[in-house]
């Protein structure tokens, strides 16, 4: 019988890229693979030319809580590349992370950032300019769930933070308003990429609230035609936060690899790469190049109106949390 | 006498009823998988083709037939055992075996998953051993099969019981009676007398395996060209905005899908032309 060999053949087949000097893996958040699937390549290629090693890399991407959760588990991740710092948190938490990980990159170990924008279908028929339109009357909102996805965090965040900023804003304001725009919600998808398809191929909703780098994604797959992109006058910023995960870089003898992997992010190739894949760069020069892509919003961050991620977290989206209250009252 | 009454219903009736069952057919089952085919070749053959060729996704289906082939030999050996020792042999602690043997069934797939996530994950009862000894067992092939393992034992051995209480155990005894060992006996007594169930199983078990999703899901982590498996890499593809090749994807499994059906029916047919040969009113447990 050939079973032997073909079992052989699939063996072979199912673990074949092993042979490199070092691999790494990066575990990422749902929607960064069109960035890292560029990003690679060109570490790979510098790391060549600088180290003489060859470095290959494996990316493992989900939901990013589920994502720390498994690295918590002991997915062997050299390097966790999440979308909110609470992730990163959760794993400084377990030492696995350094305590003081936002230290160790620049920008707060964010390399580049995004900003949340109003999504509305083809001639706007809604009318809706700012966030305050949301929380009209007759407006159905789109947001992915606030309470355990990032994308419906920062929305909430921005929105929170855009009623605060108002004249008069405070938090008992804000959470009535956030409460309105909620009430304008009629289902919460439960992750950002199944938030677009409800809004762009369920049909569901006037108005859709997301990354700004989702909706080229969505232009991307859906074609310009059936939507326009509205800049809201204030919004959140949005950063990604990476680290190197202690215990496995020792483990693996990778540090020195899964370190550079990240730094290299702040380079010209990478940050570049980020405005190519519409992610906000944090170089001036490539702000400069890429200016026309991104138009100038005023936005605030998370650390400036919440006190950080954490405190956000516990205040917001723990339970018993603003949010369950709103969502209790409606 | 049921029989008598069945065909005692007014026409009408008879015609509502089966047009029913069609149309449900029609809605739950071949309009999707048309679906799936259609999508799937929307942008055309070649980037179909394309979609399928590619390294991510070619490593999954390389993948997902590997632990297949691992687990099948298992559920086999474990699925004959246990019909073998439940069927012709009475002992404590039968009733028990038969519900854990379907145990499988009645938990949901996902809570499998973090079973194993709890046993053998890094803050899991045995994380620090395995992790002290280097051996990885979540997030990693061994633990994938683990998952495949737990959610397809029952098939074998849920196919094998009864028919094999049904066959007892005469022909066994007089087997051994003439003089043969135990491994003759099995070769030539049973194994013949069990053949057609067991490949039965054998199908349902391998779709399962090749299909399933959730356990999987659970202990994979998710790795592109490592420990995604064919189902995995749809969702990964749909999550992309990569419908073609989520469909694509897709199609492999429906194929499949279908071949199982074909290869299931073939043995159906087998078993029964069998059974009726060897007697009247042996017929096969369930249809499912």
């Amino acid at each position: 019988m050939k079973a032997s060999s073909v079992f052989a053949a699939l063996l072979a087949l199912a673990a074949a890229p092993a042979f490199a000097d070092v691999s790494l893996l990066n575990v990422s958040y749902d929607v960064a693979r069109d960035f890292y699937k560029d990003y690679n390549p060109l570490f790979e290629k510098y790391w060549k030319a600088k180290a003489g090693e060859t470095v290959t890399i494996k990316q493992s991407h989900g939901g990013s809580t589920k994502q720390v959760l498994a690295v918590a588990d002991g997915l062997d991740g050299d390097v966790v590349t999440m979308n909110q710092s609470t992730d990163v948190e959760f794993l400084a938490s377990k030492n696995m992370v350094a305590k003081d990980w936002a230290k160790k990159f620049p920008n707060n170990a964010s390399p580049y950032t995004s900003t949340m924008v109003l999504i509305v279908r083809k001639g706007n028929p809604k009318g809706i300019k700012d966030w305050n339109d949301l929380a009209k009357p007759g407006v159905q909102v789109v947001i992915p769930h606030p309470k355990n996805t990032g994308n419906g965090r920062y929305s909430y965040l921005a929105a929170w933070g855009y009623a605060l900023k108002q004249p008069g804003g405070n938090d008992r304001t804000a959470q009535e308003f956030v409460g309105k725009i909620l009430k304008n919600a009629p289902l919460f998808p439960p992750g950002g990429r199944d938030a677009t398809t409800t809004f762009m191929q369920r049909k569901i909703g006037d108005v859709l609230a997301t990354f700004e780098s989702e909706a080229e994604l969505i232009a991307k797959e859906f074609g310009r035609g059936e939507f326009e992109v509205v800049y809201p006058s204030l919004s959140i910023l949005t950063e990604f936060p990476v680290a190197v995960v202690e215990t496995v870089v020792d483990k693996k003898h990778s540090r020195k690899e899964a370190t550079a992997y990240l730094e290299y992010l702040w380079s010209k190739e990478g940050q570049e790469n980020a405005a190519q894949n519409y992610l906000r760069p944090r170089d001036a020069e490539m702000q400069k190049k890429y200016a026309k892509q991104f138009p100038a919003i005023r936005t605030f961050t998370v650390d400036e109106i919440f006190g950080g991620w954490t405190k956000a977290a516990a205040t917001h989206f723990r339970d018993g949390g603003s949010f369950d209250q709103i969502y209790e009252q409606k | 006498m049921i029989e008598g009454r069945a065909r005692s219903e007014p026409r009408a009736v008879r015609i509502a009823l089966t047009s029913i069952a069609l149309a449900f057919l029609f809605f739950f089952l071949i309009l999707p998988l048309a679906a799936v085919f259609v999508e799937a070749l929307r942008a055309g053959i070649a980037a179909y083709a394309g979609a399928l060729t590619e390294p991510e996704t070619l490593h999954a289906i390389g993948l997902t037939l590997l632990i297949a082939a691992i687990a099948l030999p298992f559920n086999i050996l474990f699925g004959v055992a246990a019909a073998w020792a439940i069927a012709k042999f009475e002992f404590r602690g039968k009733s028990l075996l038969i519900t854990l043997i379907d145990l499988p069934f009645a938990v949901s797939p996902v809570v499998a998953g973090l079973l194993f996530i709890l046993l053998f994950g890094a803050q899991g009862y045995f994380g620090h051993w395995l992790q002290a000894h280097d051996v990885k067992i979540v997030f990693a092939i061994p633990g994938m099969v683990l998952a495949t393992l737990f959610v397809t034992v029952p098939f074998v051995a849920r196919e094998l019981i009864p028919l094999m209480q049904e066959q007892g155990r005469d022909e066994e005894e007089a087997a051994i009676s003439l003089g043969a060992s135990g491994w003759q006996m099995f070769m030539r007594v049973t194994v013949p007398n069990i053949k057609w169930s067991l490949l039965y199983g054998v199908i349902l078990a391998n779709a399962r395996a090749m299909g399933e999703f959730g356990a999987v899901s659970v202990v994979s982590g998710h790795i592109r060209g490592e420990t995604n498996t064919l189902p995995l890499h749809v969702e990964i593809f749909y999550n992309e905005y990569n419908m073609v090749g989520a469909f694509a994807a897709a199609s492999v499994l429906a194929l499949l899908a279908l071949v199982t059906l074909a290869a299931k029916s073939v043995v159906e047919w087998r078993m029964r032309v069998e059974t009726e040969m060897l007697s009247a009113g042996l017929s096969p447990e369930k249809g499912s």
